[in-house]
């Protein structure tokens, strides 16, 4: 096997998938599932970095307690187009599109996914959904937040109908991914690749892929019927003719809530992949970790009216959202306990991708732990609508979803690009995002049970200090993230080539070229070991099975 | 509210204590975990650092003892913590009876208040301390939010519906009141204050303005839209005696039953043919649109001031 | 640690149809029809989305919607029922003809497919007119005049939502059935290559299906008795 940075001589393949074909018609047009997941990475960057600078203008409004920047429409416009690019065109399609289009084929051992075209169509329909939701912002914007609640959202004055529209064209390409990575790894997988086999970033595409074909329609038809009531007049959520706007809560967060585990699922198939590779070893428990990705998936989508419990839900109701979303919390805690447990006696290695599996594992326990105190109804009340609650998901949606895809792209990225990246620079960029990333988030969970609501551009000045260091520690971020693109495409140019296998690691993918071929394999592997396989026929149980 | 970096929230209510010690517990919970796998995970990362480069980790597998531990146990905290903040909730959701009743009405962007006995404030509420204050509270346009975090309570104001919620306010004094459900252009302007009052100086400040009661509000409302032509005093009118009906159980004419709460008691109001009275006609014609928010309220709090009809409702059902 | 094994089909006269990442043809019609499974799945949560609105506000409005149920014409629902049920039959002949690669069977069932799909498309047109006619397209012009002119509005939003994504649906499947049908005269589908049939015959039968419910809960609610005002 090979060894990490040894002073292998590399030369990159002289005919591989990125040099194939040329023109830009071989991109537009390719069936090649790897191509196709980099004109998701292109994409999916350009809106991170838009959905970036509308988090700036929020962060720099509340540097100051009065409403002084922008004006208050501006700024009800500014988070709401955050949310709406960073949900819909970065978060839910970031590691599926990107990593899980690249890799899933090749972990499975195939030269594609099973639908090729339906796989271009995705990323064509993502971005018409872009560009509609991109006119909608720059011809005025859409100030309703990324929930679009009626009666508000009914009744706003600006481009509702459009940017839903927008993220209505965008859930297809969501709905096709997933339908193709399911009959691909149902129908697709190489000889001998038994399910228990596969790697556990396969299981939890997998698990993702499930939620995205059964919530992503339904929030799709919550968005046609409310543009139904604006465009037809229709009442269905109008209170005054006998409507009611919490069944469009109900409706909207049945996808909702489970697409924040299309948000995190990938991202923990990722870690999966980090902790094995940097531990040199096998992921501990990997069948309970593969039963927690469908565990979560499954329990996902009973758990919705967490978000409800003061929005006039009966109490009832709310027990029994409150009770599920705490066993929902389980098969999480069970991964972050096998991921730990993987380390012990591993063979560890601090390189960027390990940085961020291991920023992964404190962020993530943390806002996996404050999504607790949310479903313990109690202090719900004090907390919904405020930072807390912010704050929470951004420890998820940062320190979880991101720190697994930034995480993922650097320890692809030699497989990918068939380059190798300056390590020394990703080890002091993570450092930075992590660091940039607490300083952000930690003081929102304080000013939020302090009371400061959310969606606020102005605020008692008592919760001022709080707010300059939220606002200090997005700076750090925004230099943190920076970083990567930099020496990303600097690695492009002058990044020395990449070998098969530059991390030492198992999985089908290093057993290729960097970069490999169109069609991966040339000949169809034959799959006769488990996954991580880093020590051949002397694997023990520690304490019995 | 004047420190410069406050870092927890005063505590002005009865319930503020029961939900600041569970936070507590979870806090602490948290904060064992958290730090238990950010131990684990350093001192790992750094007792097995890699020390040469084909070094391999060692062959584990697993352990289904570690596995149940971990998940039974998660299990059991999170149970604990299920119970304990339901009974916080429910407590919380639960105004006591004779709780003072005081109606809100949040509108973009404002909030409108009614006493009991007519006293009306916008953006602000005063209050006894040491009573049970219970809330109804309604919309007039979009969905807004009524919360005091420091009676760490909070209920969103929906259209079409009333809702409620109570607190027992401790310690005079003025607090925050912030909107708490985006709502629009000046939905971080929609701010006021409590000014919770010792008894006494409640009594005086009531004394001191006011004008015609809720009820009495209701009541001329009630004569203004003829409710009274067909629901009279006594039965025989083309619509049901109202007195003795909220909190009520309700026959309908479809063969089920119903309480009268306060949202019964508005639907009636605004759509009176979602629920016929069992042995009447669909007579009632609506109201949408004829009343606002606040005259509902007043309507409410006049028919729940009527004392109960001395002779028999037309349904025969006695309770 | 891999054994080799060649990527090529072992048939080498393999299927022109034959995409080069399925093993044979088998396998890829295998896959297509799973992938049109997977896909009428998203299509029951795409309606069931409106089918749980329908479920509250029928609990809530039973009264409206009773009366707004007895108001829509039996007659045409029926009827476009039965249109509806015998464009499946058409739909499943003109599968069972590629499979015995008979292509006058295919060409003829398609076409009737067609024509039923458009029949039952005119009827709703029909339909629509006349509640534009009778003002109960909800909205300003909105007229009751039964009991519950609430329930009765809401009940029709739902109406023009279900039915109109219902026809929607039944456009593009009618789409579908000019492609397969342009294909199928030029002869492209027999016994060895015919999933595009088969897995367009799947997404009719399931357009037809949501008729199959959308018809008693739009046009049957409380039928059974007489309105009691």
């Amino acid at each position: 096997m090979n060894s990490a940075h040894a002073p292998v001589a590399s030369t990159t393949p002289p005919v591989n998938y990125l040099n194939a074909t040329h023109g830009i018609k071989s991109w537009l047009l390719t069936k090649d599932h790897k191509r196709i997941a980099l004109l998701y990475l292109v994409s999916i960057t350009l809106f991170f970095g838009l959905g970036g600078l509308f988090a700036g203008l929020v962060r720099l409004e509340l540097l100051t307690p009065q409403s002084d920047l922008l004006q208050p429409e501006t700024y009800n416009k500014a988070f709401t187009l955050h949310g709406v690019v960073m949900v819909f065109f970065f978060l839910v399609p970031s590691i599926p599109a990107v990593l899980g289009n690249w890799l899933l084929p090749v972990m499975i051992g195939a030269k594609d996914l099973a639908f090729p075209r339906i796989n271009l169509l995705s990323w064509y329909l993502y971005i018409i959904g872009g560009i509609m939701t991109l006119a909608a912002i720059v011809s005025g914007g859409v100030d309703t937040g990324w929930t679009f609640y009626p009666p508000y959202s009914t009744s706003s004055p600006t481009h509702v109908v459009l940017a839903g529209l927008g993220v209505f064209v965008a859930g297809f390409s969501s709905i096709l991914t997933g339908l193709n990575f399911i009959v691909s790894v149902h129908r697709m997988r190489a000889p001998g690749l038994a399910w228990f086999r596969l790697p556990l970033f396969v299981w939890s595409h997998y698990a993702t892929s499930l939620i995205m074909i059964l919530g992503t329609p339904v929030v799709a038809i919550t968005i046609l019927l409310l543009a139904a009531e604006r465009v037809f007049g229709l009442g269905i959520f109008d209170p005054a003719r006998g409507g009611d706007p919490v069944l469009f809560q109900h409706l909207f967060w049945f996808y909702s809530h489970p697409a924040v585990y299309i948000m995190i699922l990938p991202a923990m198939g990722v870690m999966s992949e980090l902790v094995a590779a940097f531990s040199r070893k096998n992921v501990f428990g990997y069948s309970f970790v593969a039963f927690s990705s469908m565990g979560i998936a499954v329990l996902g989508f009973v758990v919705w009216g967490h978000h409800l419990f003061v929005s006039s839900q009966s109490a009832y109701m709310g027990l029994i959202f409150s009770i599920l979303s705490m066993l929902v919390a389980i098969p999480s805690a069970v991964k972050v306990f096998n991921w730990t447990a993987t380390l012990y006696k591993g063979s560890i290695s601090w390189d960027a991708p390990m940085m961020y599996a291991i920023g992964f594992i404190g962020l993530f326990t943390i806002g996996g732990l404050t999504g607790v105190f949310l479903a313990v109804m109690g202090i719900d009340v004090h907390v919904h609508d405020t930072y807390f609650v912010v704050a929470h998901f951004h420890y998820i949606m940062v320190g979880g979803a991101i720190f697994g895809y930034l995480g993922g792209l650097h320890y692809w990225w030699p497989k990918i690009t068939g380059k190798l990246y300056n390590e020394y620079w990703a080890r002091a960029s993570a450092f930075i995002i992590f660091v940039g990333f607490n300083l952000t988030f930690f003081p929102q969970f304080i000013v939020g049970y302090l009371g400061m609501p959310r969606r606020y551009a102005m605020y008692p000045p008592e919760f001022q200090v709080l707010n300059v260091m939220s606002t200090a520690g997005a700076t750090v971020l925004a230099v943190g993230y920076t970083l990567p693109l930099i020496y990303f495409l600097y690695s492009l140019v002058k990044g020395a080539p990449a070998p098969a296998n530059p991390w030492g690691a198992k999985g089908l993918e290093w057993t290729i070229p960097s970069p490999p071929p169109t069609e991966n394999f040339l000949v169809t592997p034959v799959v006769t070991e488990p996954a991580y396989n880093y020590n051949p026929g002397r694997e023990v149980e520690v304490a019995g099975r | 509210m004047g420190s410069t970096l406050p870092l927890f929230p005063e505590a002005a209510s009865t319930q503020a204590g029961n939900v600041d010690l569970l936070y507590f517990f979870v806090v602490a919970v948290s904060a064992f975990f958290s730090v238990l796998i950010a131990a684990l995970v350093i001192s790992f990362a750094v007792k097995f650092r890699r020390r040469q480069p084909d070094e391999v980790g060692a062959p584990i597998t697993g352990s289904l003892a570690l596995e149940l531990l971990w998940t039974i146990i998660p299990l059991m905290i999170t149970m604990v913590l299920f119970v304990w903040g339901a009974w916080v909730f429910l407590d919380m959701a639960r105004p006591p009876r004779g709780s003072m009743e005081i109606y809100v009405v949040g509108k973009q962007w404002m909030w409108k208040v009614q006493h009991p006995d007519g006293q009306r404030e916008i953006n602000e509420l005063h209050v006894p301390a040491g009573r049970n204050i219970r809330l109804t509270i309604g919309s007039e346009d979009v969905i807004h939010s009524y919360y005091i975090p420091a009676f760490r309570q909070k209920i969103d104001a929906v259209p079409g519906k009333l809702t409620t919620m109570w607190f027992n306010a401790t310690k005079p004094g003025e607090y925050h009141l912030f909107c708490a459900e985006y709502c629009g252009t000046k939905h971080s302007g929609m701010i006021g204050k409590i000014v919770v009052m010792e008894p006494d100086d409640f009594e005086n400040w009531l004394s001191g303005g006011g004008g015609m009661s809720t009820s009495a509000s209701g009541e001329k409302l009630f004569a203004d839209l003829a409710c009274n032509t067909c629901h009279l005093e006594n039965s025989g009118g083309r619509g049901p005696v109202l007195g003795g009906v909220p909190g009520s159980l309700v026959q309908l004419a479809d063969g089920s039953s119903v309480i009268a709460d306060d949202n019964y008691l508005r639907e009636s109001i605004m759509n009176p043919q979602a629920k016929i009275v069992a042995g009447y006609q669909p007579l009632m014609p609506t109201f949408q649109g004829l009343v606002t928010e606040e005259g509902l309220l007043q309507l409410i709090s006049y028919i729940k001031s009527l004392p109960p009809a001395s002779s028999q409702t037309s349904n025969g059902a006695g309770h | 640690m891999h054994a080799e094994h060649s990527t090529h089909g072992h048939d080498h006269a393999h299927n022109p149809n034959l995409q080069h990442h399925f093993m044979d043809m088998p396998h890829q019609q295998e896959a297509s029809t799973l992938g049109m499974w997977i896909f009428l799945v998203t299509e029951v949560m795409f309606f069931g989305g409106m089918f749980l609105a329908y479920i509250v506000y029928r609990t809530w409005y039973y009264q409206g919607f009773a009366e707004a149920s007895h108001h829509i014409d039996l007659f045409w629902g029926g009827f476009n029922t039965v249109v509806l049920i015998c464009s499946s039959l058409t739909m499943a002949l003109a599968v069972r003809a590629a499979q015995l690669s008979n292509r006058r069977g295919q060409i003829i069932n398609l076409i009737l497919t067609i024509v039923l799909g458009a029949v039952f498309l005119g009827v709703k047109g029909i339909e629509y007119a006349a509640k534009f006619r009778d003002n109960v397209v909800p909205g300003r012009n909105f007229e009751w005049h039964g009991t519950d002119a609430v329930g009765a509005q809401i009940f029709y939003s739902l109406y023009f939502m279900l039915t109109g994504l219902h026809a929607i649906h039944m456009i593009i499947g009618i789409g579908l059935m000019l492609v397969i049908l342009w294909m199928a005269w030029r002869g492209r589908f027999d016994a060895s290559y015919y999933g595009p049939v088969e897995i367009s015959g799947l997404y009719w039968h399931f357009v037809d299906i949501v008729w199959i419910f959308l018809f008693p809960l739009l046009y049957l609610i409380g039928r059974h008795a007489p309105l009691t005002f």
